[in-house]
């Protein structure tokens, strides 16, 4: 190895190959038979449950708990793919400290909520494990509906309308299915190729078939899809990045912390990809910390996320910002980038820091510079190209009740469409509950 | 630190915790080391006639059912009494009784039914120097098939019999274990006082099949592809001891025999609930096989800190709920009740909305933000909603007192009056 985290500039081979492999390993192993059977116990079996409440894809969760604890846990994962068919993904990335969990009665009690996201793990791992699909295709509706976008969003109606027996085209852009599964959510959540193994499992449902690297827009238009099917869904998520608008952002090194994400993901050897001694990402959120975090986990000599609020205010949860700072990574508030400064390549970044005023934040005359070998900006997702036609509510396609679009037969749902947090298992509800309004509607007429 | 010391039917020992006759007191090693954790008496491992032992079977001997986090709450046994020789038995009860004096040891006994057996084996353990004996007349399998254990203690005459060739024959204290294998523990009781019993201890264990092998169809434990009934004790069996406790003790005829109190007790709390019911002293046996014998120190801890607290003597604490143990008919009538749900304490589970509503009285309301509250004029008072909360005194009962009108009934509490006297009562108006 001739490269350490103190190597100057953005080199790949900062670590070994072993630590690497320790480094990006399962962040939270899967319970054990026994560990799963002891924190099933603890479950209440509560009325009208607040974790069934607070899961936007509303899992029976006491009713699957029960399952795992009298022995019968396929039951239990079949009681978690009928509401979820993504159930094994949101086991292990849903951040349950804000749903389910956060609303466990025994959270209220003795601020230790039951492991529901674990023992979720370990009721979809075992019937997975077993590679069988809990659902049968009905018979061959007739209908035919074109689906754009296979993430959680598009994956989860186009499971669901094969179910009910109608013929789904699946396009996606890019060449692997699972949307940011595949391609954003951090490698230490779904390591071993999850995503690939759980898409390929939920085809098993027949009735799908998928169209690679077709891209809305370039490779076809809205009109023509609706002409050729009977209903379509839109769940493209959000193609498109915020820039910071400040000078210096052309500068080499400065890049979206989505392709750095998207690149970890991807790399076939971890030991190849290159990252910058000191990593610098601007932003609050998951995409800041996933950042930040894998940089770290990749070698850099120093990891810090700027934010521009408060701690309170930063959108990564309380659980988020412990993780960030327990894996090395330093977090500034209350700061904002005034430029970027560098000759070819980013050296350093200027802030400024920040007050909250009458009218939102204002940028004080205090300024400080960080080295930067490479800069990530994690300040938001936009919408891509967006079919002309379809209302947009903000900054998103506007939709009414279950992801109906101002198009007729045209839905949309996940994070490209308005209302709900941009999660997982947000778009696998609203691809869910989309699908089954297509089927009410193609069947009602 | 109350003074925790008993005499049982003459028998003293520091504490009245005792060990019943089971594995934990088989043999001198365990015993000693059952005094040295600091257990007040044993009851040793029931000895049968001289001759070839009795053997055990070489498979699984236990069942068992688990409450939430898999604590065990029942056990089932298909052992027999020793399977040691007898002069073993005996030698080393003689070397601990020497060594410990001021621990109780009483021999528990089981021999064929003949006067000849018992007097042969009375001399024996007689030279030990034990302190007495206890009649096995309990053991449910096994035994009971060779017509003794609970084969004799179903039979009231039998009872009366063999206690009266023991009383006869020795001059140790006689103390008389009842199998719960029956319709109505009085009777056995009744007829150990006849035949002259210094004590009754109660109970042996219970009839039952603890599970089924939902693979092999055989109960469990299952040896070979079978299984067969066992004997139930530990925590789930608690309930039922009391109760036959406390059917001695206020029984006219019995309520001076002297009871050793065995069947689940597990902490210093079910040992006070036994004495308070009647007995003297416990006998613990599934508790010390679960946890082994340091529970000792919590049950003595226990005890004295709940007298102290109590100002309370250990012979003021025998036999004082006996008297509040009385018939449903005589209950009164005009007690009312109402649950509150304190929403301090409430962690919104809505288990008392599920049961109460499932449970055909419908008076607990549920708002749309999960707050609980009680219907008073829905609420008969059963306490169900106490039971199924998860938060220890987060539902209470309220006292209604006398003059308050009970929602419910729309009627002011009125003063006692029970079933004997109630106008719906068909007996009651038969005699007018
Ligand atoms: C870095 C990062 C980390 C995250 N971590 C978490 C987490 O830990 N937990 C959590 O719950 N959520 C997390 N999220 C959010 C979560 O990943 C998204 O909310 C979710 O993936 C949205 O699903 P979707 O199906 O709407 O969109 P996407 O997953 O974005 O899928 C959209 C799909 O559409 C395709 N597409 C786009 N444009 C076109 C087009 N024009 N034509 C054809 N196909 C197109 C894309 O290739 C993609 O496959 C994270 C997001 C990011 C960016
Ligand atoms: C494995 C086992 C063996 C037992 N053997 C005897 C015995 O030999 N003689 C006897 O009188 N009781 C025997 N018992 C019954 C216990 O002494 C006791 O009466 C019963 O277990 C109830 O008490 P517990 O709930 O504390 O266990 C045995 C119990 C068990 C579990
Ligand atoms: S005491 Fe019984 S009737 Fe009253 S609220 Fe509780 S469960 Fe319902």
């Amino acid at each position: 190895m001739t490269n350490t985290p103190l190597t100057p500039g953005v080199v790949a081979g900062r670590l070994d190959t072993g630590q690497l492999a320790a480094n990006f390993a399962d962040m939270a192993p899967p319970l054990g038979v026994h560990e799963a059977r002891v924190a099933a116990d603890r479950c209440y079996f509560c009325y009208d449950a607040p974790c069934v409440t607070a899961c936007p894809t509303a899992i029976d969760i006491p009713l699957f708990i029960r399952q795992i604890s009298t022995g019968t846990t396929e039951a239990a994962a079949r009681t978690i793919f009928a509401q979820n068919i993504l159930g094994g993904t949101c086991a292990r990335v849903c951040p349950t400290e804000n749903l389910c969990e956060g609303s466990c009665v025994r959270e209220t009690a003795e601020g230790k909520p039951v492991e529901i996201g674990a023992l979720q793990r370990f009721a979809t791992d075992t019937l997975m494990a077993a590679n069988t699909h809990p659902f049968t295709r009905a018979p061959a509706s007739g209908r035919k509906v074109a689906v754009v976008g296979a993430g959680p969003a598009g994956l989860a109606a186009a499971h669901r309308l094969a179910m009910f027996g109608h013929t789904v085209a699946l396009y996606d852009a890019k060449p692997k299915a699972g949307g940011l599964n595949e391609y954003g959510l951090a490698a230490y959540k779904v390591p071993d190729g999850f995503a690939q193994s759980e898409v390929a499992w939920l085809m098993q449902i027949g009735g799908i078939s998928v169209v690679h690297g077709w891209a809305l827009g370039r490779d076809g238009n809205l009109d023509d899809l609706r002409a050729a099917h009977d209903a379509v869904f839109l769940g493209m998520g959000l193609a498109g990045v915020n820039a910071l608008g400040i000078a210096g952002e052309q500068l080499d090194q400065v890049l979206p912390a989505t392709d750095f994400i998207r690149e970890v993901r991807q790399a076939s050897d971890l030991a190849r990809l290159p990252v910058g001694r000191d990593v610098v990402v601007i932003g609050g959120g998951m995409t800041a910390v996933d950042a930040a975090v894998q940089a770290k986990l990749l070698g850099a000599e120093t990891a810090t996320i700027v934010y521009r609020r408060d701690l309170a205010q930063m959108p990564a949860s309380r659980h988020e910002q412990d993780h960030a700072t327990a894996s090395g990574v330093k977090i500034i508030t209350n700061a904002t980038p005034v430029a970027i400064h560098g000759a070819g390549a980013v050296r350093e970044v200027e802030f400024a820091y920040t007050t909250p005023g009458a009218k939102g934040l204002e940028v004080t005359s205090q300024t400080f510079r960080l080295k930067t070998d490479q800069l990530f900006t994690a300040i938001g997702q936009a919408l891509g190209e967006t079919p002309s036609g379809l209302t947009l509510d903000g900054r998103k396609i506007a939709v009414t009740g279950p992801g109906r679009t101002s198009l007729p037969n045209v839905w949309a749902g996940g994070d490209c469409a308005a209302g709900g947090d941009d999660l997982t298992v947000t778009a696998v509800a609203e691809g869910r509950d989309a699908a089954m309004d297509i089927h009410a509607s193609l069947m009602g007429a | 630190m109350a003074d925790l010391s008993t005499s049982f039917v003459g028998i003293k020992s520091p504490n009245p915790f005792w060990l019943a006759s089971a594995p934990p007191t088989d043999k001198a090693y365990n015993v000693v080391r059952a005094y040295k954790a600091g257990w007040g008496g044993v009851v040793w491992k029931t000895l049968g006639e001289d001759g070839p032992p009795v053997v055990n079977v070489n498979g699984p001997r236990y069942g068992a059912v688990w409450g939430a986090d898999r604590r065990l709450l029942g056990l089932n046994n298909i052992e027999l009494i020793t399977d040691r020789p007898l002069e073993v038995n005996l030698r080393e009860i003689k070397q601990v009784k020497r060594d410990w004096k001021d621990r109780a040891l009483v021999v528990s006994l089981m021999v064929p039914c003949t006067e000849d057996a018992w007097k042969a084996i009375l001399k024996r353990v007689e030279e030990t120097e034990a302190d007495g004996i206890e009649l096995n007349f309990g053991c449910p399998h096994g035994m009971a098939e060779r017509g003794m254990g609970s084969a004799v203690g179903q039979v009231p005459e039998y009872i009366e019999m063999v206690t009266r060739w023991c009383k006869e024959n020795t001059r140790m204290p006689v103390i008389v274990k009842l199998t719960p294998n029956i319709a109505d523990i009085r009777k056995p009781a009744e007829a150990a006082l006849r035949g002259g019993a210094d004590a009754v201890s109660l109970i042996n264990t219970i009839n039952s099949i603890t599970s089924v092998d939902l693979d092999l169809f055989a109960p469990e434990p299952t040896l070979d592809g079978k299984g067969t009934h066992g004997g139930y004790c530990g925590p789930a069996v608690k309930p039922i001891s009391l109760n036959m406790v406390a059917e001695i003790a206020r029984n006219p005829e019995t309520r001076n025999l002297p009871i050793s109190g065995i069947g689940g007790v597990t902490t210093w709390r079910d040992a006070a609930e036994f004495m308070a019911l009647g007995a003297g002293n416990v006998q613990v046996c599934t508790a010390v096989m679960t946890y082994g014998f340091k529970i000792v120190e919590e049950m003595i801890s226990g005890l004295s800190q709940y007298l102290d607290g109590k100002n309370m003597a250990l012979p003021d604490l025998v036999r004082r709920a006996v008297p509040n143990v009385t018939d449903w008919q005589y209950l009164n009538l005009n007690y009312v009740t109402k649950a509150v749900i304190n929403q301090d304490d409430c962690i919104k589970c809505g288990r008392c909305y599920a049961a109460c509503e499932d449970t055909s009285h419908q008076a607990i309301d549920m708002s749309a933000e999960r707050v609980f509250t009680i219907k008073e004029e829905e609420c008969v008072a059963c306490n169900l909603c106490v039971d199924v909360c998860p938060v220890e005194n987060c539902i209470t009962m309220r006292e209604l007192a006398p003059g308050e009108v009970d929602k419910r009934t729309g009627k002011p509490v009125a003063p006692y009056a029970n079933w004997t006297t109630h106008p719906n009562n068909p007996s009651v108006s038969a005699a007018e």
